[in-house]
């Protein structure tokens, strides 16, 4: 099935089977690592993406639902080795510790920033709650958010 | 599963839902995917499936007003209904369950149809919609016809759905007359889990605090959702208050008939059944 969409920012057309899941579209066949699968079934949030602009599993999604969307990766978010401010906010605060859940963790908040741009604590909290992490406990994650936010209403103001 | 590839179609109307499944009859529909992917990955009959999504077709994503009825399509997903103003303002004991339903990216998929036709017990849209009274509409290629969500629902995962039909609407009254509203679900934690037990009430609750009219529906008590008349009439006409709550105990305990699973016993349900009641009378009220 041939399937055209954007994929961070840029057209691509893919030939792949209609039931071919977002993620193994993007891992196996465009070999974007970025996202990753843990559970697959929809309760860890490691493969979120953004379809324009929303958060959805691409554990959930088929390759056929991508046609004509707008699909952003954690790959999309930055430019080569200049990240992008949550990127640098989840170094700074330590928030990255295994790493897996991290691609997901940073395109959730990026969905809630983009929605509420100065989310209380309680609202990060509620904006990463489909995100699993085992490793940090997820206080330096919500700091790194909450850090993100200041940073961007600093710069509005 | 079968050597071919499994083929997949997006409608973005009913006219091309039509065409497309009556070229393909086995194909299986979907709406969010949320439940449909996880059971077709644990292969079976799913595995290899023809299949329909119904996330573009126009009709299922209306929600409109019609006289004292709001139309809500199948295919909303439950994150534009928890934001919509027509279902905030009208319908608050559904909002309270939508913002315990899943986690984000699960409410940015998941459709309320999806939930209404998956028929779990634990479905969290359910008690709401059936202490609403809502009325499902059912299309066929030529055919309307509409039933309570309590006729629909059969059993666990079961409904009355037939063989080229789909649900397209919900229909709910508006409910101006109640003032309270409530929806409560335990589960093992706040986000992303199953419900061990909810309850969903609506209650008209008069200025001396008497009930003078309650529906009530739990949810993970029973094969569906458990809504019981003589727990409704027992409790009109009485003071709203923990004593009042309490009095009721015995009425719960005959209605819900609850299981043992990997999230609960049915003893600790049973349990949570009658206490879920407690929390009314310190849900706020609005005169």
């Amino acid at each position: 099935m041939k399937i055209d969409f954007e994929l961070n920012g840029k057209p691509v057309s893919v030939d792949v089977p209609g039931d071919r899941r977002v993620v193994d579209l993007l891992r196996e066949d465009l070999h974007l690592t970025g996202t990753k699968e843990a559970c697959g079934s929809g309760e860890c949030g490691a493969c979120t993406v953004l379809v324009n602009g929303e958060s959805r599993l691409s554990c959930l999604m088929l390759a056929a639902q991508l046609e004509g969307k707008s699909l952003t990766t954690i790959e999309g978010i930055g430019q080569g080795k200049d990240l992008h401010l949550l990127q640098k906010k989840f170094v700074e605060y330590g928030a990255v510790q295994c790493g897996f859940c991290t691609p997901g963790m940073i395109l959730a908040a990026l969905r809630l920033l983009r929605q509420n741009p100065r989310p209380t604590r309680r609202e990060i909290r509620e904006g990463i709650s489909g995100n699993l992490c085992r490793c940090t406990g997820y206080q330096m994650i919500v700091d790194a958010v909450e850090a993100a936010a200041e940073e961007i209403g600093d710069e509005r103001a | 599963m079968s050597g071919r590839e499994a083929r997949v179609w997006l409608p973005g109307s009913l006219d091309e839902l039509w065409k497309i499944w009556s070229d393909a009859p086995d194909a299986v529909l979907y709406a969010g995917g949320t439940d449909l992917m996880v059971r077709r990955r644990k292969g079976g009959p799913l595995a290899g499936s023809d299949l329909i999504c119904l996330e573009r077709v126009a009709d299922f994503r209306e929600i409109r007003e019609e006289g004292e009825e709001i139309l809500i399509g199948a295919g909303c997903t439950i994150a534009s209904l928890m934001d919509h103003p027509l279902v905030r303002q009208n319908f608050p004991v559904l909002t309270q369950a939508f913002k315990v339903l899943g986690s984000p990216p699960i409410r940015n998929m998941a459709s309320i149809g999806g939930n209404i036709c998956t028929a779990s017990p634990a479905g969290d849209t359910l008690p709401p919609l059936y202490v609403m009274d809502a009325l499902l509409e059912l299309r066929r290629e030529n055919g309307l016809r509409r039933i309570p969500i309590r006729e629909f629902i059969t059993g666990p995962g079961k409904t009355d759905l037939g063989p080229g039909e789909v649900l397209s609407g919900i229909r709910i009254p508006r409910l101006p007359r109640y003032n309270l509203h409530h929806y409560e679900k335990v589960g093992q934690r706040n986000a992303l889990s199953i419900s061990i037990a909810g309850l969903a009430a609506i209650a008209r609750i008069s200025a001396e605090r008497t009930i003078e009219d309650i529906r009530l529906a739990w949810g993970s008590v029973g094969p569906t959702v458990v809504r019981s008349r003589n727990i409704e009439k027992a409790l009109t006409g009485k003071p709203l208050s923990s004593e009042s709550m309490e009095a009721a105990f015995p009425l719960v305990d005959r209605a819900v008939s609850p299981i043992d699973d990997l999230r609960a016993n049915a003893r600790y349900r049973r349990i949570l059944a009658r206490n879920l009641l407690l929390r009314l009378p310190f849900r706020g009220v609005h005169p």
